[in-house]
């Protein structure tokens, strides 16, 4: 296959993944949109085996392609397997995969770069095959060049590796979720890229292989702390800041090999991820710093205190007021996931909108551990998507709405956020579900949310605290309405 | 007091001590009293007595004053604006006075408002009045023996106890038309179900918020239109509900003789104004008087005291919110804090001294209403002013990052070999592509999103792809393991994104 050829299919399918992300508009679209993204990962793949087959010796083929059945049939069974309610941990775990591919390839491309120049220097170029034949034509800048490619993309794929791995144990539940908070952390973070940046100067002064090595198990320390030093509310923006780092990896490989479609695939990948980073972040009204520095970092002020009592409500007040409400809007958090309570809502939805209410969702940005995690789920339990709206959409009609459910939600129906420029998560917007008539929380206990922060919601004068697991809460409130 | 509102005082406390028979024109027996474990006296005198805190009604009478044993904490209605002697007699007693009827009109305070909750029973009783007194139904009827037309009720002054009027006589089913002089409650007016009158009249109205929600006197001229609309109207309205009132003057007289003359016989005029003089010429005070023209005007005064119950209820728990108030420390004591607004705003006297008048609430009554309506007020150029300057600013932005940009590529330039730069080229050009064909994306499918760059950016197999052909078996080793990785983010990317895409459904 020549050149050009594979040139042209490579620009076809970068064409094909843009389509592929652009079609994500809208619902309708998006289930063709997966298509050009299939049709186009086929061709780039088969382009490039296409290309490799061209060079002596095909024990290779047979390698690729039992690698690609073994990790094939891996990835089918993991996907089918897969609740939507893990899916966040399922993504992190995804993106380890791309960060370790990247640092392997990294490692490899030193290797091979070792090789061809040694065979420069004996004059046995001929003999080199694929990636070595094309590094041994290079020029002395480019192989500089080449190196600081190399670099960062071991250094962005390392931290990527390890930090999706921590962020699938914190997703998972197989680390505590809590923020670790060592001392000096943002020194010691500092120190570690530091050390990283002068190893990389080394490597390009000519010293060997153990200083990428070296700068791949730093980088995948530091990548671990930083995750570790994140709580699990910032998830959303820390799975996204991975999903961004992936597409930088991918990108720097790209300069690396000199190949485009990898630059163009991981620029873009990069980029979506850094956007949704920046929208989960305008969600919470934080930095990006801020957040990926870790934590509520040290400077909790003591909120202003609440005063007034909670009020608890049983399931069938609940449902009294869910039958005479006309409009109820349902807000969905975080527990309606850990409680596997989709199921519930969907079908009280069911029931409530057969008897002629209005019933709507309003997500918040951040609700849940992945962005849009909550409008998955309720896709999952079979909510029609053009009631679920979104918290610009549905926050002025909170006045007009009768009754609120708040399913396993807390901070980001935290009145505070507005009234109280001492707290934490001042200025951070919120769905303003104290505006209407009636508010129902469901929450397991009378614990604060995960920030710590008092929520006044609970202690107003229309909201009623309505305690249990969301699931079998919402299972009650069917049984009432009977 | 009420038997509830006991327990919650009890809660904070306090002993609760009660009149005999106090309740009984509300149902409350003595007993009922007791058994919520209210102490129960004999006689007036005693409870002045034994009680710290007194809670009454009406305003002290000159002999309980003379009686009473000096430093108690009084609560009640005691309008001071009129009853100057009687704030000179409570100061030398040294009493500290809380007047309900001084509370504060801020949000904080609505929960011990009672001047509301009268109001707003005043409201209902005033139309369930009228309409004992008229002889037809509210609502219009298609019977079998014939039709019956909806009766026209105009209620003037659409404050809380006219609203209370409005709801009432719209959920009878009248049709309700209502006037006010403070053009921003047609907004209330109409959410009642209820229609708002509107005067053909330009005049720089005073904001109703500026007088903590009361209204204000209007012009000479403004009062002519009125009541020419009134003089318009009269004839149509079956029951016609006055409750305009002006702060600290006689209620003004917006219904005269001769609409009272122009109405149709039956009608009825419930005049909620009649203590201060009456809206309407004709009203006498607590009295029902009919005219030539059979007319009824209602001028009660008693409205609270002829739904005992509901009152008693409403009282009972502004008290109970004002006694919270005064206890922020739940031990039963209570405490005279003169930074709290509500309560430096209802203290009249205190330690000896009157504080009445209280200073301005630090609180606005209705902050947001003044500075909306003068933001249209922009003109033209200051627009296009401060439009430009956005734009130059954000020029500016655009220009310092597209000069550092720049720099950093012709510094880049310098140095990188012309492969690179192509390269370059590439990279930026797809970031830029990325960023602006995700801004397209839905919210509600960023999951899919990251699903979907996740199997994507395992684009990175076509790297390994490339070294996997290599002389090295090391090096084929490590590419073969990065093959795998790839290959299970590629197809489990891919089907996880299409079973959640697969969900996604319309209604």
């Amino acid at each position: 296959m020549s050149e050009g050829l594979i040139t042209a299919a490579y620009v076809v399918a970068a064409v094909l993944f843009i389509l592929a992300l652009g079609g994500l508009s809208n619902q309708e679209k998006a289930k063709r949109a997966i298509w050009y993204g299939i049709v186009g990962m086929a061709l780039a793949v088969g382009a490039t085996i296409a290309a490799t087959s061209a060079t002596p010796g095909t024990g290779h083929l047979w390698l690729i392609a039992t690698m690609v059945v073994i990790g094939g049939i891996t990835g089918w069974v993991v996907a089918n397997r897969v609740q939507m309610t893990q899916m966040p941990e399922l993504v992190a775990g995804f993106h380890s995969l791309v960060g370790l591919a990247a640092v392997f390839i990294g490692i490899n491309a030193d290797l091979e770069m070792t090789r061809a120049l040694a065979a420069r220097e004996a004059g046995t170029v001929a003999e080199l095959a694929g990636f070595a034949a094309t590094i041994a034509k290079k020029s002395a800048a480019e192989l500089s060049i080449l190196k600081v490619e190399l670099f960062l993309g071991i250094l962005i794929g390392a931290i990527t590796f390890t930090g999706s791995v921590v962020a699938y144990g914190k997703l998972a539940g197989k680390l505590s979720s809590s923020a670790l908070t060592l001392p000096g952390r943002h020194a010691l973070n500092l120190v570690a890229l530091i050390t990283c940046f002068v190893l990389g100067y080394l490597y390009l002064g000519g010293a060997g292989l153990w200083t990428m090595i070296a700068v791949a198990i730093i980088a995948g320390l530091i990548g671990s702390h930083l995750i570790l030093a994140i709580g699990g509310a910032d998830m959303p923006v820390v799975v996204s800041m991975l999903n961004s780092y992936s597409g930088w990896a991918a990108a720097a490989i790209g300069f690396t090999l000199g190949n485009d479609l990898l630059i163009v695939t991981g620029a873009l990948v990069g980029s979506s991820g850094a956007i949704l980073s920046y929208i989960m972040c305008k969600g919470m009204n934080r930095s990006f710093i801020s957040v990926i520095l870790g934590g509520w970092g040290g400077e909790t002020q003591s909120a202003a205190a609440v005063d007034g009592e909670m009020i608890a409500a049983d399931a069938d007040t609940v449902a009294s007021a869910l039958s005479e409400a006309d409009s109820v809007i349902i807000v969905p958090g975080y527990g309606m996931a850990v409680a596997q309570a989709q199921g519930s809502v969907s079908e009280l939805t069911k029931k409530l909108r057969d008897q002629g209410k209005s019933v709507r969702f309003a997500i918040h940005p951040v609700a849940g551990r992945l962005p849009g995690h909550m409008n998955v789920l309720l896709a999952e339990a079979k909510v029609p998507y053009d009631i679920v709206l979104e918290m610009e959409e549905i926050n002025e009609d909170f006045p007009d709405t009768d009754a609120v459910i708040v399913i396993g939600a807390n901070d980001i129906v935290n009145p505070a956020a507005q009234d109280d420029p001492g707290s934490p998560i001042a200025g951070m917007p919120v769905l303003e579900v104290w505006k209407a008539r009636q508010v129902f929380v469901c929450k397991r206990g009378r614990g604060t949310g995960y920030s710590g922060i008092e929520n006044p919601l609970f202690f107003k004068d229309n909201t009623r605290m309505f305690y249990g697991d969301a699931k079998a809460s919402m299972d009650a409130v069917l049984r009432e309405l009977g | 007091m009420t038997p509830e509102s006991a327990g919650r005082l009890q809660k904070l406390g306090y002993e609760c001590i009660v009149e005999s028979g106090a309740g009984m024109a509300a149902s409350i027996t003595d007993a009922a009293y007791e058994a919520a474990g209210v102490e129960v006296v004999p006689s007036a005198a005693d409870l002045w007595n034994n009680a710290d805190v007194i809670v009454k009604v009406r305003e002290p009478s000159d002999e309980e004053i003379d009686a009473a044993p000096d430093g108690k904490i009084l609560i009640g209605f005691v309008w001071p604006a009129s009853n100057e002697a009687l704030l000179e007699k409570m100061k030398a007693r040294h009493m500290t006075v809380l007047a309900m009827d001084m509370v504060p009109r801020i949000s904080r305070a609505q929960k011990m408002d009672a001047l509301s909750s009268m109001a707003n029973i005043a409201g209902y009783r005033a139309v369930v009045e009228a309409g004992n007194n008229f002889g037809r139904f509210f609502m219009g009827q298609m019977t079998a023996a014939g039709k019956v037309p909806p009766a026209r009720v105009l209620v003037v002054g659409a404050g809380v106890a006219g609203l209370a009027a409005i709801g009432t006589s719209v959920a009878l089913g009248a049709i309700t038309l209502a006037f006010d002089v403070r053009p921003e409650v047609a907004e209330q007016i109409e959410s009642m179900g209820a229609e708002f009158v509107f005067l053909d009249f330009e005049e720089a109205q005073s904001d109703g918020a500026e007088t903590g929600g009361y209204a204000a006197p209007s012009s000479p001229e403004f009062r002519q239109k009125q009541l020419e609309k009134f003089r318009e109207l009269a004839p149509d309205v079956d029951i016609v509900i006055t409750t305009a009132l002006i702060p600290n003057r006689p209620a003004p007289e917006l219904w005269t003789e001769d609409m009272v003359e122009a109405m149709k016989p039956g009608s009825v005029i419930v005049d909620l104004a009649a203590e201060r003089g009456g809206n309407c010429a004709l009203t006498r005070a607590d009295e029902k008087v009919v005219t030539d023209n059979d007319v009824t005007i209602i001028g009660y005064t008693d409205f609270p005291s002829r739904m005992a119950t509901q009152s008693s209820n409403l009282y009972a728990s502004n008290i109970r919110h004002m006694v919270d108030d005064l206890t922020p420390d739940k031990d039963g004591t209570p405490v005279i804090d003169m930074d709290d607004d509500v309560i430096r705003g209802a203290l009249v006297t205190h330690d000896g001294e009157i504080t009445w008048p209280p200073p301005p609430p630090k609180v606005k009554a209705i902050a947001a209403a003044a500075p909306k309506k003068k933001e249209p007020e922009e003109t033209a150029e200051e627009k296009s002013a401060r439009e430009a300057a956005e734009l130059r600013k954000s020029l500016n932005r655009t220009g310092l990052m597209l000069g550092v940009g720049g720099l950093l590529c012709l510094g880049l330039g310098t140095v990188a070999p012309p492969s690179f730069m192509q390269h370059l080229i590439v990279f930026v050009l797809s970031v830029f592509v990325g960023y602006h064909v995700i801004w397209g994306v839905a919210h509600s499918l960023h999951t899919p999103l990251m699903a979907i760059t996740n199997a994507i950016s395992s684009i990175i197999i076509v790297g390994a792809l490339l070294q996997v052909a290599s002389g090295s078996s090391l090096v084929m080793i490590v590419a073969a393991i990065s093959i795998l990785m790839a290959s299970v983010n590629i197809f489990g990317g891919f089907l996880v994104t299409r079973r959640m895409l697969a969900m996604f459904q319309r209604s």
